[in-house]
Protein backbone atom coordinates (compact mmCIF):
# COMPACT_ATOMS: atom_id res chain seq x y z
CA UNK A 1 0.00 0.00 0.00
CA UNK A 2 1.71 3.57 -0.82
CA UNK A 3 1.81 5.81 1.76
CA UNK A 4 0.97 9.45 1.76
CA UNK A 5 2.95 11.12 4.29
CA UNK A 6 1.97 15.13 5.95
CA UNK A 7 4.25 17.86 5.03
CA UNK A 8 5.20 17.98 8.38
CA UNK A 9 6.81 14.33 8.06
CA UNK A 10 8.12 15.18 4.48
CA UNK A 11 9.85 17.93 5.81
CA UNK A 12 11.51 15.84 8.76
CA UNK A 13 12.28 13.16 6.31
CA UNK A 14 13.70 15.77 3.96
CA UNK A 15 15.73 17.72 6.69
CA UNK A 16 16.98 13.99 8.06
CA UNK A 17 17.73 12.86 4.56
CA UNK A 18 20.07 16.13 4.10
CA UNK A 19 21.90 14.96 7.49
CA UNK A 20 22.52 11.65 6.84
CA UNK A 21 23.96 12.83 3.41
CA UNK A 22 25.90 15.46 5.05
CA UNK A 23 27.13 13.00 7.81
CA UNK A 24 28.41 9.94 5.47
CA UNK A 25 30.36 12.45 3.30
CA UNK A 26 31.85 14.01 6.58
CA UNK A 27 32.53 10.50 7.66
CA UNK A 28 33.97 9.16 4.58
CA UNK A 29 36.04 12.40 4.45
CA UNK A 30 37.17 11.93 7.82
CA UNK A 31 38.39 8.54 6.59
CA UNK A 32 40.15 9.48 3.06
CA UNK A 33 41.99 12.47 5.25
CA UNK A 34 43.23 9.63 7.52
CA UNK A 35 44.54 7.14 4.64
CA UNK A 36 46.00 10.62 3.09
CA UNK A 37 48.20 11.37 6.28
CA UNK A 38 49.40 7.86 6.62
CA UNK A 39 50.28 7.83 2.86
CA UNK A 40 51.89 11.09 3.31
CA UNK A 41 53.88 9.97 6.45
CA UNK A 42 55.19 7.01 4.37
CA UNK A 43 56.07 9.13 1.43
CA UNK A 44 58.02 11.58 4.03
CA UNK A 45 59.77 8.45 5.37
CA UNK A 46 60.72 7.11 2.21
CA UNK A 47 62.17 10.74 0.93
CA UNK A 48 63.92 10.62 4.46
CA UNK A 49 65.80 7.43 3.80
CA UNK A 50 66.37 7.87 0.41
CA UNK A 51 67.97 11.33 1.38
CA UNK A 52 70.40 9.92 3.89
CA UNK A 53 72.85 7.24 1.93
CA UNK A 54 73.84 10.90 0.36
CA UNK A 55 74.73 12.59 3.73
CA UNK A 56 76.70 9.68 4.70
CA UNK A 57 78.70 10.24 1.40
CA UNK A 58 79.33 13.55 1.27
CA UNK A 59 80.78 13.58 5.35
CA UNK A 60 83.83 11.09 4.72
CA UNK A 61 85.28 13.50 2.52
CA UNK A 62 88.72 14.73 3.76
CA UNK A 63 89.16 19.00 3.84
CA UNK A 64 91.47 19.42 1.55
CA UNK A 65 95.10 20.08 2.14
CA UNK A 66 96.50 23.47 3.05
CA UNK A 67 98.78 23.09 0.43
CA UNK A 68 96.50 22.61 -2.28
CA UNK A 69 95.42 26.48 -2.12
CA UNK A 70 95.70 28.44 -5.15
CA UNK A 71 95.73 28.45 -8.46
CA UNK A 72 98.17 26.80 -10.86
CA UNK A 73 99.72 28.55 -13.40
CA UNK A 74 100.63 27.00 -16.88
CA UNK A 75 102.51 28.56 -19.84
CA UNK A 76 102.81 26.97 -22.95
CA UNK A 77 101.97 23.61 -20.99
CA UNK A 78 98.76 21.15 -21.72
CA UNK A 79 96.62 20.69 -18.68
CA UNK A 80 97.19 17.08 -19.59
CA UNK A 81 100.89 17.72 -19.79
CA UNK A 82 100.78 19.25 -16.07
CA UNK A 83 98.73 16.76 -14.54
CA UNK A 84 101.57 13.96 -15.48
CA UNK A 85 104.06 16.10 -14.23
CA UNK A 86 102.61 17.18 -10.93
CA UNK A 87 102.30 13.15 -10.42
CA UNK A 88 106.32 12.63 -11.32
CA UNK A 89 107.05 15.07 -8.71
CA UNK A 90 104.88 13.87 -5.94
CA UNK A 91 106.30 10.39 -7.02
CA UNK A 92 109.51 11.69 -6.73
CA UNK A 93 109.32 13.44 -3.53
CA UNK A 94 107.39 10.52 -1.88
CA UNK A 95 105.00 13.15 -0.83
CA UNK A 96 100.99 13.17 -1.28
CA UNK A 97 100.09 15.23 -4.65
CA UNK A 98 97.50 17.35 -2.31
CA UNK A 99 100.60 18.37 0.25
CA UNK A 100 102.48 20.34 -2.43
CA UNK A 101 101.94 23.61 -4.00
CA UNK A 102 102.60 24.22 -7.59
CA UNK A 103 102.27 27.76 -8.56
CA UNK A 104 103.39 26.97 -12.26
CA UNK A 105 104.68 25.07 -14.68
CA UNK A 106 106.53 26.90 -17.49
CA UNK A 107 107.68 24.83 -20.80
CA UNK A 108 111.52 25.55 -21.43
CA UNK A 109 112.20 26.06 -24.76
CA UNK B 1 -8.79 -23.44 -52.51
CA UNK B 2 -9.61 -20.45 -53.89
CA UNK B 3 -7.85 -17.04 -52.58
CA UNK B 4 -9.93 -14.10 -51.87
CA UNK B 5 -7.73 -11.38 -52.74
CA UNK B 6 -9.95 -8.86 -51.31
CA UNK B 7 -10.31 -10.47 -48.23
CA UNK B 8 -6.16 -10.92 -47.87
CA UNK B 9 -5.75 -6.90 -48.57
CA UNK B 10 -8.87 -6.43 -45.70
CA UNK B 11 -6.97 -8.35 -43.40
CA UNK B 12 -3.73 -6.55 -43.79
CA UNK B 13 -5.85 -3.66 -43.55
CA UNK B 14 -7.33 -4.55 -40.34
CA UNK B 15 -3.95 -5.93 -38.80
CA UNK B 16 -2.17 -2.95 -39.32
CA UNK B 17 -1.29 0.02 -36.89
CA UNK B 18 -3.57 2.34 -39.23
CA UNK B 19 -6.34 0.76 -39.01
CA UNK B 20 -5.93 0.83 -34.99
CA UNK B 21 -5.29 4.22 -34.97
CA UNK B 22 -7.89 5.28 -37.57
CA UNK B 23 -10.72 3.15 -35.21
CA UNK B 24 -9.39 4.00 -32.19
CA UNK B 25 -8.49 7.30 -32.28
CA UNK B 26 -11.41 8.40 -29.99
CA UNK B 27 -13.45 5.96 -28.98
CA UNK B 28 -10.24 3.91 -27.79
CA UNK B 29 -7.43 6.31 -26.87
CA UNK B 30 -6.42 6.25 -30.46
CA UNK B 31 -5.19 9.86 -29.72
CA UNK B 32 -2.63 8.78 -27.34
CA UNK B 33 -0.23 6.96 -29.94
CA UNK B 34 -0.65 9.54 -32.13
CA UNK B 35 0.82 12.20 -29.44
CA UNK B 36 3.24 10.13 -27.43
CA UNK B 37 4.58 9.26 -31.39
CA UNK B 38 4.88 13.47 -32.21
CA UNK B 39 6.75 13.26 -28.96
CA UNK B 40 9.01 10.57 -30.16
CA UNK B 41 9.93 12.63 -33.46
CA UNK B 42 10.39 15.96 -30.90
CA UNK B 43 12.91 14.08 -28.75
CA UNK B 44 14.64 12.71 -31.84
CA UNK B 45 14.92 16.40 -33.16
CA UNK B 46 16.49 17.37 -29.76
CA UNK B 47 18.75 14.54 -29.31
CA UNK B 48 20.04 14.66 -32.84
CA UNK B 49 20.05 18.56 -34.12
CA UNK B 50 20.17 20.48 -30.65
CA UNK B 51 22.42 17.51 -29.01
CA UNK B 52 20.62 17.09 -25.99
CA UNK B 53 21.95 13.79 -24.32
CA UNK B 54 22.00 12.16 -27.57
CA UNK B 55 24.17 8.94 -26.99
CA UNK B 56 20.80 8.45 -24.33
CA UNK B 57 17.65 10.08 -25.71
CA UNK B 58 18.48 8.63 -28.85
CA UNK B 59 17.61 5.27 -27.65
CA UNK B 60 15.07 7.02 -25.46
CA UNK B 61 12.98 8.52 -28.36
CA UNK B 62 13.30 5.50 -30.57
CA UNK B 63 12.18 3.27 -27.35
CA UNK B 64 8.74 5.39 -26.79
CA UNK B 65 8.22 5.58 -30.93
CA UNK B 66 8.21 1.44 -30.95
CA UNK B 67 6.35 1.04 -27.90
CA UNK B 68 3.67 3.39 -29.42
CA UNK B 69 3.36 1.99 -32.37
CA UNK B 70 -0.30 0.21 -32.06
CA UNK B 71 -0.08 -3.25 -32.52
CA UNK B 72 3.71 -3.48 -32.68
CA UNK B 73 3.42 -5.95 -29.42
CA UNK B 74 7.08 -4.87 -28.60
CA UNK B 75 6.09 -3.83 -25.13
CA UNK B 76 2.83 -4.86 -23.10
CA UNK B 77 2.25 -2.29 -19.98
CA UNK B 78 -0.44 -4.68 -19.33
CA UNK B 79 2.29 -7.34 -18.56
CA UNK B 80 3.94 -5.10 -16.29
CA UNK B 81 1.20 -3.92 -14.32
CA UNK B 82 0.28 -7.63 -13.60
CA UNK B 83 3.99 -7.98 -12.49
CA UNK B 84 3.48 -5.34 -10.30
CA UNK B 85 0.25 -6.12 -8.35
CA UNK B 86 0.47 -8.15 -5.66
CA UNK B 87 -3.19 -9.13 -5.89
CA UNK B 88 -2.09 -11.20 -9.76
CA UNK B 89 -1.11 -14.46 -10.71
CA UNK B 90 1.33 -12.99 -12.30
CA UNK B 91 2.98 -10.79 -9.40
CA UNK B 92 6.72 -10.83 -9.70
CA UNK B 93 6.34 -13.45 -12.85
CA UNK B 94 9.73 -13.19 -14.98
CA UNK B 95 8.47 -15.76 -16.55
CA UNK B 96 5.64 -15.00 -17.81
CA UNK B 97 7.53 -11.87 -19.39
CA UNK B 98 9.94 -14.03 -20.98
CA UNK B 99 6.69 -16.50 -22.31
CA UNK B 100 4.35 -13.41 -24.20
CA UNK B 101 6.58 -10.43 -23.63
CA UNK B 102 7.67 -8.46 -26.81
CA UNK B 103 11.59 -7.23 -27.45
CA UNK B 104 11.31 -4.51 -25.85
CA UNK B 105 9.86 -6.35 -22.34
CA UNK B 106 12.57 -8.36 -22.56
CA UNK B 107 15.28 -5.30 -22.87
CA UNK B 108 12.41 -3.94 -19.45
CA UNK B 109 14.18 -6.82 -17.31
CA UNK B 110 17.43 -5.35 -17.60
CA UNK B 111 15.72 -2.22 -15.91
CA UNK B 112 13.24 -4.08 -13.74
CA UNK B 113 15.99 -5.83 -11.83
CA UNK B 114 18.44 -2.74 -11.70
CA UNK B 115 21.07 -4.65 -13.75
CA UNK B 116 21.83 -1.74 -16.21
CA UNK B 117 21.86 0.96 -13.68
CA UNK B 118 24.54 -0.71 -11.98
CA UNK B 119 26.51 -2.09 -15.12
CA UNK B 120 26.11 1.81 -16.18
CA UNK B 121 27.89 2.45 -13.15
CA UNK B 122 30.69 0.46 -13.57
CA UNK B 123 30.93 2.14 -16.62
CA UNK B 124 31.08 5.94 -15.02
CA UNK B 125 33.74 4.21 -11.97
CA UNK B 126 36.05 2.97 -14.93
CA UNK B 127 36.01 6.64 -17.03
CA UNK B 128 36.23 8.35 -13.55
CA UNK B 129 39.39 9.72 -12.09
CA UNK B 130 38.73 9.82 -8.30
CA UNK B 131 42.38 11.66 -7.51
CA UNK B 132 40.87 15.32 -7.05
CA UNK B 133 38.63 14.06 -4.71
CA UNK B 134 41.37 12.11 -2.73
CA UNK B 135 43.58 15.05 -3.06
CA UNK B 136 41.31 17.58 -1.69
CA UNK B 137 38.67 15.44 0.52
CA UNK B 138 37.01 18.12 1.81
CA UNK B 139 35.39 18.23 -1.73
CA UNK B 140 33.23 15.50 -0.03
CA UNK B 141 30.87 18.38 1.68
CA UNK B 142 30.19 20.00 -1.66
CA UNK B 143 29.04 17.07 -3.10
CA UNK B 144 26.96 16.87 -0.05
CA UNK B 145 25.59 20.37 0.04
CA UNK B 146 24.51 20.37 -3.68
CA UNK B 147 22.18 17.42 -2.70
CA UNK B 148 20.05 19.95 -1.36
CA UNK B 149 17.57 19.50 -4.45
CA UNK B 150 16.50 16.17 -4.01
CA UNK B 151 15.50 16.66 -0.56
CA UNK B 152 13.42 19.53 -1.68
CA UNK B 153 11.66 18.35 -4.71
CA UNK B 154 11.05 15.01 -2.33
CA UNK B 155 9.20 17.83 0.13
CA UNK B 156 7.52 19.70 -2.74
CA UNK B 157 6.55 16.55 -4.60
CA UNK B 158 4.52 15.30 -1.62
CA UNK B 159 3.15 18.76 -0.87
CA UNK B 160 1.79 18.51 -4.41
CA UNK B 161 -0.13 15.46 -3.72
CA UNK B 162 2.44 12.83 -4.92
CA UNK B 163 2.72 9.64 -2.81
CA UNK B 164 5.98 8.82 -0.39
CA UNK B 165 6.82 6.35 -3.39
CA UNK B 166 7.10 8.67 -5.99
CA UNK B 167 7.90 12.20 -4.26
CA UNK B 168 11.15 9.95 -3.51
CA UNK B 169 11.39 9.02 -7.25
CA UNK B 170 11.00 12.88 -8.62
CA UNK B 171 13.30 14.51 -6.05
CA UNK B 172 16.20 12.25 -6.91
CA UNK B 173 16.33 14.06 -10.07
CA UNK B 174 18.14 16.42 -8.00
CA UNK B 175 20.70 14.26 -7.80
CA UNK B 176 21.31 14.75 -11.65
CA UNK B 177 22.68 11.54 -12.50
CA UNK B 178 20.61 9.38 -14.34
CA UNK B 179 21.39 5.43 -13.53
CA UNK B 180 20.66 6.07 -9.99
CA UNK B 181 17.14 7.77 -10.91
CA UNK B 182 16.33 5.10 -13.05
CA UNK B 183 17.30 2.39 -10.07
CA UNK B 184 15.78 4.42 -7.31
CA UNK B 185 12.49 5.21 -9.32
CA UNK B 186 12.06 1.09 -10.90
CA UNK B 187 12.24 0.39 -7.34
CA UNK B 188 9.71 2.76 -5.94
CA UNK B 189 7.52 4.33 -8.89
CA UNK B 190 7.89 2.32 -12.08
CA UNK B 191 4.75 4.09 -13.94
CA UNK B 192 6.92 7.48 -13.29
CA UNK B 193 10.13 5.68 -15.15
CA UNK B 194 9.62 7.36 -18.33
CA UNK B 195 8.78 11.03 -17.44
CA UNK B 196 11.26 10.64 -14.82
CA UNK B 197 13.91 9.77 -16.92
CA UNK B 198 13.24 11.45 -19.76
CA UNK B 199 13.38 14.80 -17.11
CA UNK B 200 16.26 13.93 -15.54
CA UNK B 201 18.22 13.38 -18.89
CA UNK B 202 17.05 16.32 -20.65
CA UNK B 203 18.20 18.82 -17.54
CA UNK B 204 21.46 17.47 -17.19
CA UNK B 205 21.87 18.45 -21.33
CA UNK B 206 20.53 21.81 -20.28
CA UNK B 207 22.77 21.90 -17.40
CA UNK B 208 24.85 24.63 -19.47
CA UNK B 209 21.61 26.52 -19.67
CA UNK B 210 20.34 25.90 -16.17
CA UNK B 211 23.33 26.62 -13.83
CA UNK B 212 25.12 29.87 -14.81
CA UNK B 213 22.17 32.22 -13.72
CA UNK B 214 22.60 30.85 -10.29
CA UNK B 215 26.50 30.81 -9.80
CA UNK B 216 25.58 34.57 -11.07
CA UNK B 217 23.22 35.22 -8.43
CA UNK B 218 24.75 33.29 -5.74
CA UNK B 219 28.76 34.49 -5.87
CA UNK B 220 30.33 37.77 -6.40
CA UNK B 221 32.55 38.96 -9.12
CA UNK B 222 35.37 38.53 -7.09
CA UNK B 223 34.57 35.39 -5.74
CA UNK B 224 34.66 34.31 -9.62
CA UNK B 225 37.87 35.33 -10.20
CA UNK B 226 39.20 33.17 -6.88
CA UNK B 227 42.55 30.78 -8.37
CA UNK B 228 42.68 27.74 -6.18
CA UNK B 229 46.06 26.15 -5.25
CA UNK B 230 47.67 22.80 -6.64
CA UNK B 231 46.13 19.93 -4.70
CA UNK B 232 48.48 17.31 -3.59
CA UNK B 233 50.01 14.41 -6.12
CA UNK B 234 47.74 11.20 -5.23
CA UNK B 235 49.75 8.35 -5.31
CA UNK B 236 48.85 4.96 -7.38
CA UNK B 237 48.61 2.96 -3.90
CA UNK B 238 46.03 5.18 -2.40
CA UNK B 239 43.66 5.33 -5.83
CA UNK B 240 43.60 1.43 -5.41
CA UNK B 241 43.03 1.79 -2.26
CA UNK B 242 40.10 4.75 -2.58
CA UNK B 243 37.50 2.12 -4.00
CA UNK B 244 37.95 -0.06 -1.62
CA UNK B 245 37.38 2.03 1.51
CA UNK B 246 34.44 3.74 -0.24
CA UNK B 247 32.65 0.66 -1.10
CA UNK B 248 32.78 -1.30 2.71
CA UNK B 249 32.55 2.08 4.40
CA UNK B 250 29.47 3.58 2.42
CA UNK B 251 28.04 -0.46 1.91
CA UNK B 252 27.58 -0.83 5.46
CA UNK B 253 26.37 2.72 5.99
CA UNK B 254 23.54 2.25 3.88
CA UNK B 255 23.05 -1.54 2.36
CA UNK B 256 20.47 -0.57 0.18
CA UNK B 257 23.21 1.59 -2.03
CA UNK B 258 25.39 -1.52 -2.39
CA UNK B 259 24.55 -2.32 -5.31
CA UNK B 260 25.07 1.01 -7.40
CA UNK B 261 28.24 2.25 -5.28
CA UNK B 262 29.36 -1.24 -5.33
CA UNK B 263 29.41 -1.55 -9.45
CA UNK B 264 30.80 2.31 -9.38
CA UNK B 265 34.13 1.09 -7.53
CA UNK B 266 34.64 -1.86 -9.05
CA UNK B 267 34.92 0.28 -12.34
CA UNK B 268 37.18 2.00 -10.97
CA UNK B 269 39.12 -0.78 -9.00
CA UNK B 270 39.44 -2.37 -12.80
CA UNK B 271 41.00 1.24 -13.74
CA UNK B 272 43.26 1.99 -11.24
CA UNK B 273 44.77 -1.63 -10.29
CA UNK B 274 46.95 -1.39 -13.63
CA UNK B 275 46.49 -5.37 -14.29
CA UNK B 276 42.90 -5.40 -15.43
CA UNK B 277 43.46 -3.07 -18.44
CA UNK B 278 41.68 -5.28 -20.67
CA UNK B 279 38.94 -5.13 -18.39
CA UNK B 280 38.66 -1.78 -17.83
CA UNK B 281 38.48 -0.82 -21.58
CA UNK B 282 35.72 -3.63 -22.28
CA UNK B 283 33.79 -1.91 -18.85
CA UNK B 284 34.34 1.65 -20.66
CA UNK B 285 33.84 1.34 -23.79
CA UNK B 286 31.87 -2.21 -25.54
CA UNK B 287 29.80 -2.91 -22.34
CA UNK B 288 29.36 0.58 -21.30
CA UNK B 289 27.42 1.31 -25.04
CA UNK B 290 25.62 -2.61 -25.09
CA UNK B 291 24.25 -1.21 -21.82
CA UNK B 292 23.03 2.37 -22.71
CA UNK B 293 21.60 1.22 -26.21
CA UNK B 294 19.85 -1.80 -23.92
CA UNK B 295 18.58 0.91 -21.12
CA UNK B 296 17.85 3.82 -23.03
CA UNK B 297 15.54 2.08 -25.52
CA UNK B 298 13.83 -0.15 -22.51
CA UNK B 299 13.33 3.34 -20.86
CA UNK B 300 11.63 5.33 -23.98
CA UNK B 301 9.29 2.16 -23.92
CA UNK B 302 8.09 3.05 -20.88
CA UNK B 303 6.91 6.14 -22.25
CA UNK B 304 3.46 5.04 -23.04
CA UNK B 305 0.21 7.12 -23.43
CA UNK B 306 -1.78 5.97 -20.66
CA UNK B 307 1.35 6.58 -18.39
CA UNK B 308 2.78 9.38 -20.14
CA UNK B 309 0.04 11.89 -20.75
CA UNK B 310 -0.96 12.73 -17.67
CA UNK B 311 -0.74 15.44 -15.28
CA UNK B 312 1.24 13.90 -13.18
CA UNK B 313 3.99 14.11 -16.40
CA UNK B 314 3.97 18.17 -15.59
CA UNK B 315 4.26 18.32 -12.70
CA UNK B 316 7.05 16.13 -12.47
CA UNK B 317 9.64 18.15 -15.40
CA UNK B 318 8.11 21.35 -13.17
CA UNK B 319 9.92 19.56 -9.82
CA UNK B 320 12.75 18.20 -11.61
CA UNK B 321 13.84 21.33 -13.01
CA UNK B 322 13.42 23.30 -9.35
CA UNK B 323 15.11 20.10 -8.10
CA UNK B 324 18.18 20.83 -10.23
CA UNK B 325 18.18 24.61 -9.78
CA UNK B 326 18.54 23.77 -5.80
CA UNK B 327 20.58 21.34 -6.25
CA UNK B 328 23.09 23.77 -7.99
CA UNK B 329 21.89 26.51 -5.37
CA UNK B 330 22.89 23.99 -2.47
CA UNK B 331 26.53 23.18 -3.97
CA UNK B 332 27.21 27.44 -4.51
CA UNK B 333 26.39 27.79 -0.63
CA UNK B 334 28.19 24.95 0.51
CA UNK B 335 30.90 27.05 -1.75
CA UNK B 336 30.42 30.05 -0.11
CA UNK B 337 30.90 28.24 3.27
CA UNK B 338 34.16 27.06 2.17
CA UNK B 339 35.08 29.96 0.59
CA UNK B 340 34.21 32.35 3.75
CA UNK B 341 36.27 29.31 6.05
CA UNK B 342 39.36 29.10 4.30
CA UNK B 343 39.81 33.18 3.70
CA UNK B 344 39.03 33.08 0.26
CA UNK B 345 41.25 29.96 -0.91
CA UNK B 346 38.01 28.08 -2.47
CA UNK B 347 36.40 29.45 -5.31
CA UNK B 348 32.77 28.76 -4.52
CA UNK B 349 31.93 28.33 -8.36
CA UNK B 350 33.03 24.70 -7.86
CA UNK B 351 30.15 24.02 -5.27
CA UNK B 352 28.03 24.10 -8.22
CA UNK B 353 29.54 21.17 -9.96
CA UNK B 354 28.54 18.83 -6.76
CA UNK B 355 25.01 17.75 -8.51
CA UNK B 356 26.66 15.18 -10.05
CA UNK B 357 26.39 15.31 -13.99
CA UNK B 358 29.95 14.12 -14.79
CA UNK B 359 31.84 16.12 -16.18
CA UNK B 360 29.47 18.37 -17.86
CA UNK B 361 28.88 20.43 -14.51
CA UNK B 362 32.40 20.96 -13.86
CA UNK B 363 33.12 21.91 -17.34
CA UNK B 364 30.29 24.68 -16.47
CA UNK B 365 32.36 25.84 -13.07
CA UNK B 366 35.38 25.90 -14.91
CA UNK B 367 33.94 27.98 -18.61
CA UNK B 368 31.93 30.52 -15.42
CA UNK B 369 35.09 30.98 -13.42
CA UNK B 370 37.65 31.70 -16.81
CA UNK B 371 34.77 34.52 -18.02
CA UNK B 372 36.13 36.34 -14.82
CA UNK B 373 39.95 35.14 -14.97
CA UNK B 374 41.08 34.14 -18.26
CA UNK B 375 43.60 32.13 -16.71
CA UNK B 376 41.80 30.50 -13.85
CA UNK B 377 41.51 26.86 -14.41
CA UNK B 378 39.28 25.48 -12.17
CA UNK B 379 38.54 22.26 -14.10
CA UNK B 380 40.46 20.02 -11.52
CA UNK B 381 39.06 21.27 -8.66
CA UNK B 382 35.68 21.27 -9.61
CA UNK B 383 36.06 17.35 -10.21
CA UNK B 384 36.54 16.92 -6.11
CA UNK B 385 32.90 17.84 -5.67
CA UNK B 386 31.57 16.74 -9.20
CA UNK B 387 32.77 12.90 -8.49
CA UNK B 388 31.55 13.59 -4.77
CA UNK B 389 28.24 14.63 -5.73
CA UNK B 390 27.99 10.76 -7.91
CA UNK B 391 28.64 9.20 -4.14
CA UNK B 392 26.58 12.08 -2.19
CA UNK B 393 23.76 11.23 -4.59
CA UNK B 394 23.70 7.44 -4.31
CA UNK B 395 23.34 7.43 -0.47
CA UNK B 396 20.54 10.37 -0.84
CA UNK B 397 19.01 7.51 -2.92
CA UNK B 398 19.76 4.69 0.18
CA UNK B 399 18.45 6.76 2.82
CA UNK B 400 15.13 7.61 0.29
CA UNK B 401 14.77 3.74 -0.30
CA UNK B 402 14.82 2.70 2.87
CA UNK B 403 12.92 5.02 4.69
CA UNK B 404 10.38 4.58 1.64
CA UNK B 405 10.52 0.80 2.55
CA UNK B 406 9.82 1.49 6.14
CA UNK B 407 6.75 3.57 5.19
CA UNK B 408 5.34 1.46 2.22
Amino acid sequence: MLTNVSLMDAGILAALGYGVVFAGLVVLMIVIILVGKVFSAKKKKASAEAAAPVEVEEAPAAPLAPGSAGQLKLYDTPPKTAAMLMAIVADKLGKPLNELRFISIKEVK
Amino acid sequence: MNINIGEILLKLWNDSGFAAIASGFISDNGWQYAVMLIISFVLLYLAIVKKFEPLLLVGIAFGCLLSNLPKGGLYHQELWDAFMDPNSPLYHSYGEIMRNGGLLDIFYIGVKTSLYPCLIFMGVGAMTDFGPLISNPKSLLLGAAAQMGVFAAFFGANALGFNVNEAASIGIIGGADGPTAIFLTTKLAPHLLGAIAVAAYSYMALIPLIQPPFMRLLTTPEQRKIKMVQTRTVSKTEKIIFPIVVTVFVALLLPDTAALIGCLMLGNLLKETGVTDRLSDTVQNALMNIVTILLSTAVGATMVGSNFLTAETLKIIVLGVCAFALSTCGGLLGGQVMCLLTKGKINPLIGSAGVSAVPMAARVANVEGQKYNPSNFLLMHAMGPNVAGVIGSAIAAGFLLSVCQLLG
